[in-house]
């Protein structure tokens, strides 16, 4: 975790059932699985007892498959579905035992949301879209404006204020939802899958630009994904989920090399193989290790990962030597520990503990 | 007898499921009157003739009813009647007052800016072929007519079709409503409009009316219920009320269907101006009427020319309006 203070938005016990009666429920705070409560009444489980504490300026990613129940656990939070028992806390006040009014107010002033499909409006040209709701909270026309075309340059859109939405290229399109979204000044924005459905090279661009207006503006974020790749690289803590319950909550380090389960190991498995695992997070740089370090035939690149370390490990009879980009020794592989690394993710983790002085 | 208790009910009559000591008391009774019923239906039919026919009354105590109306509201008639004419006279010595070459240039110029050069060209061509024929001033009445109708169609249906794709309720008591709209024979219901607004253009217009709105009623409907789901959403999320989802996004997005529920009602009422003219209602209906009644069917025919070219210049026309607001919303 990095940010650190209070819980900004709190989520506690929540539970959504879909076509329920009352029956439905009660078997889930019962505890009866999912098949059987919907065998018996019909009605879907899409959350189940979900509690989630997340800090104010953190930056926190809900993962799953489809149809996991991310998308409608961010729906309840802004209540654009209405959970069916829990509550939603944000900076004290509660959300879910919020009026109408009360509740309009808040989706105005305290959650702004952005939408994998952007939710334009296409009779709107990009500037008016991103004034919208601040017209909608009865903010004046010359300041809305300025807001909005704030909001548009922030996101390197200052120029296409007077093109219609329909103009523009799908990742163009998330920015204007993005700068909608920054532009509302909410302290906590809600974002449903944001990049899934933009194509891969942009998809990277926006996960760059929205960590660094993050660490300019630091918001509270809610970001759903099915992406883990995506989660990793963006999280300051992941939750994943399946069949609406949290299986695993942490930092996305600690999700890839200690997953809870078998469902999130499987999960995790690409990354871990691809991207988590590196020379560094495995190496000992202790004084001891890399005295007498002399034979500089098995050399690697300390962010060299598990994939690129293998075929040296194999080759090799002596330790392998990490080396930073200038060259320079900065830990030493035994083979074993890479051995442990690529059967185990306990040692993997143990070796990170061990090996790793600073994240 | 509660519906959800009939339902109950026929459920377990239908599915064989006998109702048990945990049914309501009466449930076995009625049961065994519900087939008793039935019996005697059947007997009757073996019998081959119905053993009622309240057919005759009924219909008497509607005629009744629809006096008492003709007695009562004159007042109310007679003011929707001045309404009407004043708008349709209007507009009429309007039109004529132009002249012809202004009112054709016009329509001209709007086909070219609308549709297309050639449009331009049929829609002059066509015109003063009919101006030829000697049919301007019916094409101008018949036009005038359509203006009316349409303007009080859309003023009726567009506001019914938002509220109806705010209630599935509504909506669903609207639907068999509208069937009938258009289902209903016209010449039904032409009898009781001269009785209430005597022959003329109006009762042309209201049943001229009854037949052009439910189009309009069902494509505002369908416009606003078929919007993306997330657009509504987004708009929700911003902590929009009812009524400015309604005006800045729902109705807005919903133009398109909204203009083609439009172009719907302007073919629907031009293919009601011959049945109009029966009840008084001139212009090239009445042209196409009184040439059958003299049996001239070359001047019937010229004249039924008259009504297909306005309908292929309203339509294109109303299509080309139809396509701009689609372009201008795109495809999101």
């Amino acid at each position: 975790m990095t940010a650190n203070g209070e819980p900004a938005l709190s989520i506690q016990g929540l539970y959504k059932l879909f076509a329920d009666d009352g029956s439905g429920l009660q078997m889930a705070l019962e505890g009866l699985s999912k098949d059987v409560i919907q065998e018996r009444t019909g009605a879907v489980v899409g959350l189940r007892d979900v509690n989630i504490e997340i800090v104010r300026g953190e930056l926190f990613v809900v993962m799953g498959l489809s149809g996991c129940g991310k998308s409608t656990l961010v729906r309840c939070i802004n209540r654009l579905i209405e959970p069916s028992v829990g509550q939603v806390w944000l900076n004290g006040r509660e959300i879910t035992a919020m009026r109408e009014d009360e509740l309009r107010e808040a989706r105005r002033n305290d959650l702004a949301m952005v939408f994998q499909h952007f939710g334009l409006m296409p009779h709107r040209n990009v500037l008016d879209n991103v004034a919208l709701p601040l017209e909608v909270a009865g903010i004046t026309k010359p300041a809305r404006r300025e807001r909005a075309a704030t909001a548009l340059e922030l996101v390197g859109l200052g120029e296409w204020g007077g093109s219609m939405p329909n103009q523009l290229s799908g990742g163009m399109k998330q920015r204007v939802g993005l700068a909608r979204g920054l532009a509302m000044e909410t302290p906590v924005l809600l974002m449903d899958e944001p990049f899934s459905a933009l194509d891969p090279v942009i998809r990277r661009d926006l996960q760059d630009e929205l960590l660094a207006l993050q660490e300019a503006v630091q918001k509270t974020i809610v970001f759903i994904t099915h992406d883990l790749n995506e989660a990793v690289r963006v999280g300051d803590r992941i939750a994943i989920m399946r069949d609406g319950e949290i299986v695993q909550v942490g930092a996305p380090n600690d999700v890839v090399l200690n997953p809870a389960d078998s469902f999130v190991r499987e999960f995790t498995q690409d990354v871990r193989l691809h991207g988590m695992v590196t020379a560094a997070s495995i190496m000992d740089s202790s004084e001891e290790a890399l005295a007498g370090q002399t034979d500089d035939r098995y050399v690697v690149l300390e962010d060299a990962v598990l994939d690129e370390l293998v075929p040296a490990g194999l080759s090799a009879t002596q330790p392998l030597q990490v080396v930073n980009r200038a060259g320079a020794l900065v830990g030493v592989i035994p083979l074993e520990r890479l051995a442990r690394a690529m059967v185990s993710d306990e040692a993997a983790v143990a070796a990170t503990a061990e090996g790793e002085p600073a994240a | 007898m509660p519906p959800a208790a009939t339902r109950q009910l026929l459920t377990q009559l239908l599915t064989g499921r006998l109702p048990t000591g945990a049914g309501r008391w009466w449930s076995a009774p009625l049961a065994i009157l519900l087939v008793g019923v039935l019996f005697v239906i059947a007997y009757f039919a073996i019998a081959d003739e119905f053993p009622f026919d309240v057919g005759r009354d009924v219909g008497h105590r509607i005629d009744v009813w629809l006096d008492w109306l003709e007695d009562n509201l004159s007042p109310l008639f007679q003011a929707i009647k001045d309404v009407i004419v004043w708008f349709l006279i209007s507009l009429e010595d309007m039109m004529l007052w132009l002249t012809w070459p202004a009112m054709i240039g016009a329509i001209a110029l709007t086909s070219w800016l609308l549709v297309s050069f050639r449009m331009a060209l049929f829609s002059a061509s066509s015109l003063l072929l009919l101006a030829t024929f000697g049919l301007w001033e019916s094409t101008v009445e018949t036009l005038a007519l359509i203006i009316v109708t349409v303007t009080l169609s859309i003023m009726i249906a567009v506001p019914m079709g938002v509220w109806a794709s705010q209630s599935d309720r509504l909506d669903a008591i609207l639907r068999p409503i509208l069937d009938g709209m258009q289902t209903m024979p016209s010449f039904v219901y032409l009898v009781p409009a001269i009785a209430f607004f005597s022959l003329g253009n109006t009762p042309a217009v209201l049943a001229t009316l009854i037949y052009a709105v439910p189009p309009a009623v069902r494509l505002t409907n369908l416009g606003i219920r078929q919007l993306p789901a997330e657009t509504l959403e987004a708009a929700e999320s911003f902590g929009m009320t009812r009524n400015q989802m309604l005006l800045k996004v729902k109705i807005p997005l919903a133009i398109p269907t909204i203009m083609a529920g439009v172009n719907q009602t302007t073919l629907m009422a031009l293919s009601m101006v011959v049945i109009a003219s029966l009840v008084g209602a001139g212009g090239l209906g009445l042209d196409v009427n009184r040439a059958l009644g003299r049996i001239e069917p070359g001047n019937g025919f010229l004249a039924g020319l008259g009504i297909v070219f306005v309908a292929i210049i309203i339509d294109r026309v109303t299509q080309a309006l139809t396509r701009r607001q689609q372009a201008a919303l795109g495809s999101d």
